[in-house]
C-alpha cells in the first residue's frame, strides 16, 4: 500500500513538475476561463445573474477542465513515455490516481483564479458560505477530473482526441454537473447546504465514489487492452 | 532455467495475423538477436513480451509467471522505439522518476551511477529536450538498466548511437549477461547483433523461421540466416 501511494505521488509530482515548466495547459486554461467570464459579464443582465451564476461557473470550470485533461495522457505520447509507464511495475490504478491527483490540483489552481474573477465581474459574494462552497467545488472538480482523466486515457491514441474528449466527457458528467450547478446556485443565493438540496450533495458524492471505483477497476483494460 | 517462453502466440490487427503461432523458449543468460525484415512482426512480438500488448491467442511467460504480474514487470527492462523520457525533466530527474516507479530506495544514487556509466554525468541537470539524439538514446539505455532487470527487451537499441555509444551499450549488455540477465534485441544492424548474440530468432511474415543457437555461419556472413531460412516460412 505504501509503495502504491508512493508510485501514485511520484506520477502526480512528475506531471505537476512538467506542467510547471511548460505551463501549457494552465496558461491556456486560465486565459480561456477569464475570457469566457468577461464575455458573459457583457452578455448577461446583472439583475438576472444570480439565476445563472451556478450554471455559468460550472460551464467555465468544465470547459477549462477539458483543456487541462486533454493534455493529461497526451503528454505521455511524446517519446512513447506511456509505454515505459505501462511496462513498469506501477499498477495501472496507481498511474491513474497519480494523474488524476495532478489534474485535480491543476483544475483547482484554475478555479482559484476564476472564483475571485467571477465575484468581481458579476458582483457576487460567493464566499458567504465559504466552506460549503469549497466542499461543492472540491466534489464537483473531483468528479470532472476522474471522468476526464479516464477518457483522456481512452482517447490518447485517437487522432481527433481534442474533439473526442469533450464529446465523451460532458454527457457522462451531466449528473455531477447538474448537482454541482444546483448546489452552487443555492449557495450563491443564500441557501446553506441543508434540507432539500442535500439530495444533490448525495448525488455528487455518489457520482464521485462510483466513477472513481469504476475508473480504477477498468483503467488497466483501457491502457493494455 | 527458462527465462522466457512464448507459446503459440497469435496477434491479429483486424483480420490480419501479424504473428502466427509464434513459439520459442529462451534460457536464462542468453543474448537473443530477434531478426526479421520490416513488417515481419518483431516489434509486435516485443510489445507482447514486454506486456504492452496482449496476444490474441497463446501465452507468454517470463520466469514462469505472467508478464503483466507486477513482480514480473519489476524484473523486465524495456527499451522500445521511443526513448520514453520526459523532455521537460532533466536527465537525473528522469532516472530518479523511473527508479522510484520501480520501487528503488536509492533511486538518486542509482541515477548518478547510471549517468556516469553512460557518460552523461556532465549533463545530469540538463533538460532532455536540449539533448542530442545520441545523448537521449544513451539516457534511455540508462533508464532501461537502472533497476538491473533480469530480462532486457530492446527494440532497435543501436539506432542513433555513434560508434562509442554502441561500444558502451555492447559492454552493458555483456555485463548484464554476466550477471545472469537475459537479453532480447530486435535489430536491423545484423553485424552488431550477431557479434553479441548467443541465440537468434528469425521472424518471417509473422512466423518463426529459425530459433536456435547462433551458428558459426552467421558470424562472417550475417545475411546467411535470411538466405537460408526465410524461404522455408514463405
Amino acid at each position: 500500500m505504501k509503495l502504491f501511494l508512493s508510485q501514485a505521488l511520484t506520477i502526480a509530482a512528475k506531471d505537476l513538475r512538467a506542467e510547471w515548466r511548460t505551463k501549457e495547459a494552465l496558461n491556456a486554461s486560465i486565459a480561456f476561463s477569464l475570457v469566457i467570464l468577461i464575455l458573459f459579464s457583457f452578455a448577461i443582465d446583472p439583475e438576472s445573474m444570480p439565476e445563472f451564476a451556478g450554471g455559468l461557473l460550472w460551464l467555465v470550470f468544465s470547459f477549462a477542465g477539458a483543456l487541462v485533461l486533454n493534455r493529461s495522457f497526451a503528454r505521455e505520447t511524446q517519446n512513447d513515455c506511456l509505454d515505459a509507464l505501462v511496462a513498469s511495475p506501477v499498477p495501472s490504478a496507481a498511474l491513474f490516481l497519480g494523474k488524476t491527483a495532478a489534474n485535480f490540483s491543476m483544475l483547482l489552481a484554475v478555479e482559484s483564479v476564476c472564483l475571485p474573477a467571477f465575484g468581481f465581474l458579476f458582483n457576487i459574494s460567493w464566499w458567504t458560505y465559504f466552506w460549503s462552497m469549497v466542499a461543492v467545488v472540491l466534489l464537483g472538480t473531483w468528479g470532472l477530473t476522474v471522468v476526464g482523466t479516464m477518457f483522456s486515457a481512452l482517447t490518447v491514441n485517437l487522432r481527433l482526441r481534442e474533439l473526442m474528449l469533450p464529446t465523451l466527457v460532458y454527457p457522462v458528467m451531466i449528473p455531477a454537473l447538474m448537482a454541482a450547478m444546483e448546489l452552487t446556485h443555492d449557495l450563491l443565493n443564500g441557501q446553506p447546504l441543508a434540507g432539500d438540496n442535500l439530495i444533490w450533495l448525495r448525488l455528487l458524492i455518489g457520482f464521485d465514489i462510483i466513477f472513481t471505483a469504476l475508473s480504477v477497476t477498468l483503467v488497466d483494460t483501457v491502457l493494455v487492452g | 532455467m527458462i527465462a522466457l517462453e512464448a507459446d503459440a502466440v497469435w496477434k491479429y490487427f483486424g483480420d490480419f495475423p501479424a504473428l502466427r503461432d509464434v513459439g520459442f523458449k529462451i534460457e536464462a543468460g542468453s543474448i537473443v538477436a530477434l531478426l526479421g525484415r520490416n513488417g515481419a512482426g518483431k516489434t509486435t512480438l516485443l510489445r507482447i513480451l514486454s506486456g504492452l500488448a496482449k496476444p490474441s491467442k497463446g501465452s507468454v511467460k517470463i520466469q514462469g509467471a505472467e508478464v503483466r504480474d507486477e513482480p514480473t514487470r519489476r524484473r523486465i527492462g524495456v527499451l522500445g522505439h521511443g526513448i520514453s523520457l520526459y523532455d521537460e525533466l532533466s536527465a537525473k530527474e528522469n532516472l530518479i522518476l523511473f527508479g522510484k516507479l520501480y520501487g528503488l530506495d536509492d533511486a538518486a544514487k542509482r541515477a548518478e551511477y547510471w549517468l556516469e556509466k553512460t557518460g552523461l554525468e556532465r549533463v545530469r541537470d540538463g533538460l532532455v529536450r536540449e539533448f542530442s539524439r545520441g545523448m537521449r538514446q544513451r539516457l534511455a539505455v540508462a533508464r532501461t538498466f537502472i533497476h538491473e532487470p533480469e530480462v532486457l527487451l530492446f527494440d532497435e537499441p543501436f539506432t542513433s548511437l555513434d560508434d562509442k555509444a554502441i561500444a558502451v551499450l555492447q559492454r552493458l549488455i555483456l555485463e548484464a549477461k554476466e550477471r545472469g540477465s537475459t537479453v532480447i534485441m530486435s535489430t536491423h544492424q545484423l553485424r552488431e547483433a550477431i557479434e553479441l548474440a548467443t541465440h537468434a530468432v528469425l521472424i518471417s511474415k509473422g512466423k518463426v523461421a529459425y530459433a536456435g543457437e547462433r551458428r558459426q555461419e552467421m558470424i562472417g556472413d550475417p545475411g546467411w540466416l535470411y538466405r537460408t531460412y526465410e524461404g522455408e516460412s514463405a
